[in-house]
């Protein structure tokens, strides 16, 4: 596997942001009530990621190790600021939409470990790749745990799309049950732990059968999975 | 040796720091305008929905006032008075309820002549996403719950929200959110009954298209 690859493999799967490092868990776990709201966490996240991951890249050999945490944390602190600012002021539209989850950004570890783990030791590059695949994982967990809270919780998908993607959007909801008191448990936060828990189960559930199967035809085994970090 | 590289490395954070620092000013001094001008914009749509346009004849924008009191947030504040052939109608105060969840809200409240709400939009605030944003009438219609109250003369328990014995519903899972905002409307209409006289007796004084572009402070 070439690195490109494995950056996908990793950010996607093996070593999901949300899934398997559990990093980002405080506004995950907050926001995630409705598709919508995931997918603007979602990209806001995917943006500034790849932001920081290029920034720090580029002035990672400035940076003596001792003092690397606090400069990463400026570096972070002020790329988000700058953007808030940026899009307040030019995509008015875009960011009443998704300005409210810009300061949830801040407060997101994912972000700090992808600077720490991967963008410290390598060149912009890859490093830019790295937050996308890790921002698209972790993306792609928002999506389905705000898809499995909204149904379980108000019974119906994209819920206010419109706010976030344009009046296009509105067609898109979907109203799969009426419910008259929206069932409680599945949006407030102890729901969101406890549909993690279960997708985070799944998940080692599809790597345990992979494994197994990986296991039996030969005896030398080329692993799928690669856990080295 | 120690002492030397803490010295190097206190030296580099520094530069860091200021860096930083330095970025965010300039951004932030780049943007004010810019940023000043989407909020006014966004200040008129609002005004022509808590004022409905048809009940009043005059320039709600330029008709506006500056005012000092303690009870609508940080001063000044903007009042914007709506009259109809010269007579009183209603009039839009921008108010502050410092108490929300995440910081201050600033909303608009307009209320007629008579005491009564004619309507209250969030112009700004940072709630929490699905829970307590639904202050937005983008988002939820309970804002719309204050149309047409009247504030009782003394001390008034129907202005809380529900958990507390009022009449205004909370939200599942934000309760503080609400409750600021009804606060904050309740002093508004205080205010405007006890000083609405003298309000619309004032020249407008505060009708320059964009405040004057030097800032001075950028909104956080």
């Amino acid at each position: 596997m070439n690195e490109y690859k494995e950056l996908t493999w990793q950010g996607l799967w093996a070593n999901n942001p949300a899934l398997v490092q559990l990093l980002g868990l405080c506004p995950l776990l907050a926001v995630t009530s409705t598709v919508t709201n995931a997918l603007g966490l979602g990209l806001a996240t995917l943006l500034v990621l790849v932001g920081s991951n290029i920034t720090v890249s580029l002035v990672r050999d400035w940076v003596p190790k001792e003092i690397r945490i606090p400069v990463f944390v400026m570096v972070i602190a002020t790329f988000v600021t700058v953007i808030q600012l940026l899009m307040n002021a030019y995509v008015y539209g875009l960011y009443q939409s998704l300005g409210i989850f810009i300061p949830l950004i801040v407060t997101n570890c994912a972000i700090i470990g992808r600077a720490e783990a991967y963008a410290s030791k390598n060149p912009w590059r890859r490093s830019a790749f790295d937050g996308l695949m890790m921002g698209i994982g972790f993306s792609a967990v928002l999506v389905v745990l705000g898809g499995v809270r909204e149904i379980i919780g108000n019974g119906s998908l994209f819920d206010g799309a419109e706010l976030l993607l344009g009046d296009w959007a509105a067609g898109l909801r979907v109203e799969l049950f009426a419910v008259d008191y929206p069932l409680l448990l599945a949006i407030l936060p102890p729901g969101a732990f406890i549909a993690m828990g279960f997708i985070i189960a799944l998940k080692n559930l599809i790597d345990h059968y992979r494994e197994q199967r990986a296991k039996q035809p030969a005896k030398q085994v080329t692993r799928a999975r690669v856990t080295a970090q | 040796m120690i002492a030397r590289s803490m010295q190097r490395n206190g030296l580099i954070l520094a530069a860091f720091a200021c860096a930083a620092t330095l970025l965010v000013v300039i951004t932030a001094r780049l943007t004010a305008e810019p940023i000043a001008r989407q909020q006014q914009q966004e200040l008129l749509q609002v005004l022509n929905q808590v004022i409905a346009p048809n009940e009043h004849d005059n320039d709600l924008y330029q008709s506006c006032i500056r005012v000092r009191y303690e009870q609508l947030g940080p001063p000044p504040q903007a009042v914007y008075r709506a009259t109809m052939n010269g007579e009183p109608v209603a009039a839009a105060m921008e108010v502050t309820a410092p108490n929300g969840y995440s910081g201050a809200i600033k909303l608009l409240v307009a209320v007629y002549t008579d005491g009564s709400v004619a309507g209250v939009r969030t112009l700004q605030h940072q709630e929490t996403p699905g829970l307590g944003d639904k202050i937005e009438i983008r988002k939820n219609d309970w804002i719309t719950s204050f149309d047409g109250r009247e504030v009782r003369a003394e001390d008034d328990p129907r202005w809380a929200v529900k958990r507390d014995g009022g009449q205004f519903d909370q939200f599942t899972g934000a309760t503080i959110t609400p409750r600021a905002v009804v606060q904050a409307v309740e002093r508004a209409v205080r205010v405007f009954k006890q000083h609405q006289q003298d309000w619309f007796r004032q020249p407008a004084n505060c009708n320059e298209p964009v405040p004057s572009t030097v800032p001075e402070k950028a909104e956080p």
